[in-house]
């Protein structure tokens, strides 16, 4: 406690750049530690957790950042499953080989899918990539002899090198923290490039941008494009994990779940899809110990609650209830009031990537998911 | 004011992992499974005491296939029942029910929470062919019994890499060869017309169907399939009927089988003998297309229909109706589901009790050692068998046909392991 006194002491600068450091070198102690200290079972929950990690994310670059809904995503993620599947079925392929041929499959399906993302808008575009989700898991029952019909694949999952000395779980673990650590790490620098500006500012106002030299076409497409990547490598981390696929586990309603937990994690927030995926993994469990009769009635209130506690999601909670406690608490015990006042949805996150606070950002998503297809902007 | 805050946070979350570190041996240890002593020496005892055996089963509670979850309810009310009574040899059980909403991921999860949190002693049941697939590899691995699945696909029994898994309900190829022998053995000259659910289940009782027929006089001469997720099969019967048939095998689910039912009654120029599968047998299915439309059907069952008056004095049936009003006040006992649970249940008691050590690889060694076991829920006729290479516990069937408001058994059971070979994948 004495060092963090003495740091707290320590001038403005600097203090800013060692807390950083602190809050870095906590949580990577904490994620690398977890393996060691959690059961087996508890190991494989938190992995599955960054599995659906990678693919919210996926999804957050398209819903979030550029305001086109999916409601097939479930499809991009069971496509990745089955390449990495049917790849090592099939062909014996290394783990690792599966995972860029999961990527670059999913990237050119998804550049295929953006092609209607660039005449149809909101609810027409949902539709479409509902079917998407509905026709795959016909499609993989019906190719039996390459991916097992209905009975599915059972796969071989990585196993870890004698000299990590580490458990099955816990090598998972690490394979695949490390990809989503990688993949959360492309998405970041993503959208502080061109193409994440070019993707807001679409999302924000499609004709302002286009008379700003944004490419809507080439955008659109390539939002669709990133996102179905991303999907893709979850499902290829999917395979690894559960080391079985097979049609039943990939309905259109893993798509519905994703964009749920997406929603409830915070839209067009950096760590929203981690915060998700815990709700997707661990909320129908807790659903399930509050009522054995009806899980999906608890699970259902319980999405409902979030959404009225925290309409930006729950990585937008910390932000509310932050300029909550700053509207009651008196002004007097901050140097410069203007910041306080107002302080920024998220901490250290998502605030380089999307500066708008989460009530605005709620609004501006609101409005193209659920808005009839506008002709031209008025 | 926030960055003291955080800095707490940091400082908080890093002092309870370092302690949580310190512990993390001792939880390493308690992971490890106990050992039995005596003749039954280095074999798991987890899950089981002198008093308690704990058992696990994953359910479909919500989602698709919800309407099976109530399985978990009959057989719950089993165990309870015989708790009341001074349970197993003794042993009092202890059932814990997890709901999968019937997705393979999700079943995956729930196994692994019951046996590494849990600690059951099996996983008693998992239900359905996709979940069911998804675990046996892991339960295999980690030698945990999984007995009894509630799935009728044939690939339970025929696998020899799985010793630890094994099938209860007859299988799809069993039930096939029923229909197929009742055809050989009235209608030699049969022309067959076939509608099948596409999958696993479909292609199963199909394929073992068609095998079955094999050098006989019987022809299969129309296929049609639809999806599970298809609104109706009109236009699969409508093509069917032009074939014109004499025989109609009906391999359908529930909602399919009503609507394919109800086709066959309205195409009057048409009118086959309907084959109705056991899965779409239930009172459930035939209601809503009206008993005078399904007269004559004919179908094939292994267990007592809680539905049929025939068995209202049956001692059994009784016990079942009696403990389901004690302990599951809220599911119906007329409800078929709940009466297999019931059964399932009582046959994994005859298991239990059969053990010669009490322990996972007795278990395991019972399930494969049945020799004419009777349970009460089960036809009379219908036993129980299984060997080192039969995982097949119940291969016998009894053919039944519709008559007035009800099904009637007509026939001998037909042992099909006799008649036609064991199953082979």
């Amino acid at each position: 406690m004495s060092t963090i006194t003495g740091i707290l002491r320590a001038d403005g600068a600097r203090a800013g750049r060692t807390r950083a450091a602190l809050i870095a070198l906590a949580a990577t102690v904490a994620v690398v530690g977890a393996p060691f200290y959690f059961a087996p079972f508890q190991v494989f929950q938190l992995t599955m957790v960054l599995v659906y990690a990678v693919a919210l994310a996926g999804l957050n670059l398209l819903v979030g950042h550029g305001g086109q809904i999916s409601l097939g995503h479930g499809a991009f993620f069971a496509a990745g499953a089955y390449t990495a599947a049917v790849m090592l079925d099939r062909f014996d392929t290394g783990h690792l080989a599966t995972l860029p041929v999961a990527a670059a499959g999913c990237f050119l399906l998804g550049l295929g899918f953006g092609v209607p993302a660039l005449r149809l808008r909101g609810l027409y575009l949902a539709l479409v990539t509902l079917s998407f989700a509905v026709f795959l898991p016909l499609l993989l029952k019906r190719l039996e002899p390459w991916t097992g019909g209905s009975m599915g694949l059972t796969v071989d999952k990585p196993q870890p090198p004698a000299w990590s000395g580490l458990a099955e779980d816990q090598w998972l673990y690490f394979l695949v923290l490390a990809v989503t650590a990688f993949a959360l790490l492309v998405a970041r620098n993503l959208l502080r490039s061109r193409v994440g500006r070019a993707l807001l500012a679409v999302r924000d106002h499609e004709s302002a941008a286009e008379v700003m030299g944004v490419r809507l076409s080439l955008h659109k497409t390539l939002a669709f494009a990133w996102s179905g990547m991303f999907a893709g490598v979850a499902g290829c981390l999917y395979t690894w994990v559960i080391g079985f696929v097979s049609p039943d586990s990939f309905s259109f309603v893993l798509s519905i779940t994703l964009l749920a937990g997406l929603v409830v994690g915070g839209l067009a927030s950096l760590y929203g899809p981690l915060l998700g995926a815990a709700f997707v993994m661990y909320v129908p469990n807790v659903a399930q110990d509050l009522s054995e009769a009806a899980p999906g009635v608890v699970f259902g209130l319980l999405i409902i609650a979030v959404m009225y506690v925290a309409p930006a999601g729950l990585a937008g909670l910390a932000g509310r209830i932050g300029s909550a406690a700053a509207r009651r608490l008196p002004r007097t015990r901050t140097p410069d009031g203007t910041h306080t006042a107002r302080p920024t949805p998220s901490g250290t996150s998502a605030t380089s990537a999307d500066p708008t606070p989460p009530e605005a950002e709620v609004q501006a998503q609101a409005e193209p998911v659920g808005a009839p297809p506008r002709t031209e902007e008025e | 004011m926030r960055k003291k805050t955080v800095l707490r946070a940091a400082a908080a979350a890093t002092a309870a992992l370092l302690t949580a570190t310190a512990c993390a041996t001792q939880r390493g240890q308690e992971d490890k499974g106990t050992a039995a002593d005596g003749a039954c020496k280095g074999q798991q005892t987890t899950g089981i005491t002198d008093k308690t055996i704990k058992l696990g089963g994953i359910y479909p509670l919500s989602g698709p296939a919800s309407a099976y979850g109530t399985i978990s309810k009959g057989v719950a009310a089993y165990f309870k029942y015989v708790n009341d009574k001074g349970g197993i040899d003794g042993r009092t059980v202890e059932f814990v029910v997890r709901d999968d909403g019937y997705q393979p991921p999700k079943a995956v999860e729930e196994a692994r929470r019951l046996v590494e949190r849990e600690k059951v002693f099996a996983v008693f049941q998992t239900l359905g062919t996709p979940s069911t697939a998804a675990v046996w590899d892991y339960l295999n691995q980690q030698k945990v019994p999984q007995p009894f699945v509630a799935t009728g696909a044939s690939v339970w029994g025929t696998d020899e890499a799985h010793p630890w898994t094994t099938g209860w309900q007859p299988n799809y190829v069993a039930e096939a060869r029923i229909y197929a022998k009742y055809l050989k053995d009235t209608k030699p000259k049969a022309k067959v017309a076939v509608l099948y659910q596409n999958d696993d289940f479909g292609k199963d009782l199909l394929g073992g169907f068609q095998e079955a027929l094999a050098g006989s006089g019987i022809k299969v001469v129309a296929k049609e399939s639809y999806e599970v997720t298809d609104p109706s099969v009109s236009a699969q019967m409508a093509s069917l009927a032009r074939s014109k048939a004499d025989v109609l095998l009906n391999i359908t689910t529930p909602k399919f089988g009503s609507q394919a039912l109800a086709a066959d009654a309205k195409i009057t120029k048409w009118n086959p003998l309907h084959i109705v599968n056991s899965v779409s047998s239930s009172a459930a299915v035939l209601k809503p297309v009206g008993f005078k439309n399904v007269q004559g059907v004919v179908s094939a069952t292994y267990f007592k229909d809680p539905a049929d008056p025939q068995w209202a004095s049956d001692p059994e049936m009784k016990a079942y109706r009696q403990a389901l009003g004690k302990f599951a006040s809220d599911a119906d006992p007329a409800n078929q589901f709940n009466a297999y649970g019931w059964a399932v249940a009582s046959t994994m008691h005859q298991a239990l009790a059969a053990m010669k050590c009490p322990t996972r690889e007795g278990l395991r060694d019972a399930v494969r050692n049945l020799k004419d076991v009777k349970v009460g829920m089960l036809l009379p006729g219908v036993t129980l068998n299984t060997g080192p290479d039969d995982a097949f516990p119940i291969e016998t069937m009894q053919l039944m046909r519709f008559k007035g408001e009800r099904w009637s058994l007509f026939g001998e059971p037909v042992d099909t392991r006799k008649e036609f070979g064991p199953v082979t994948g």
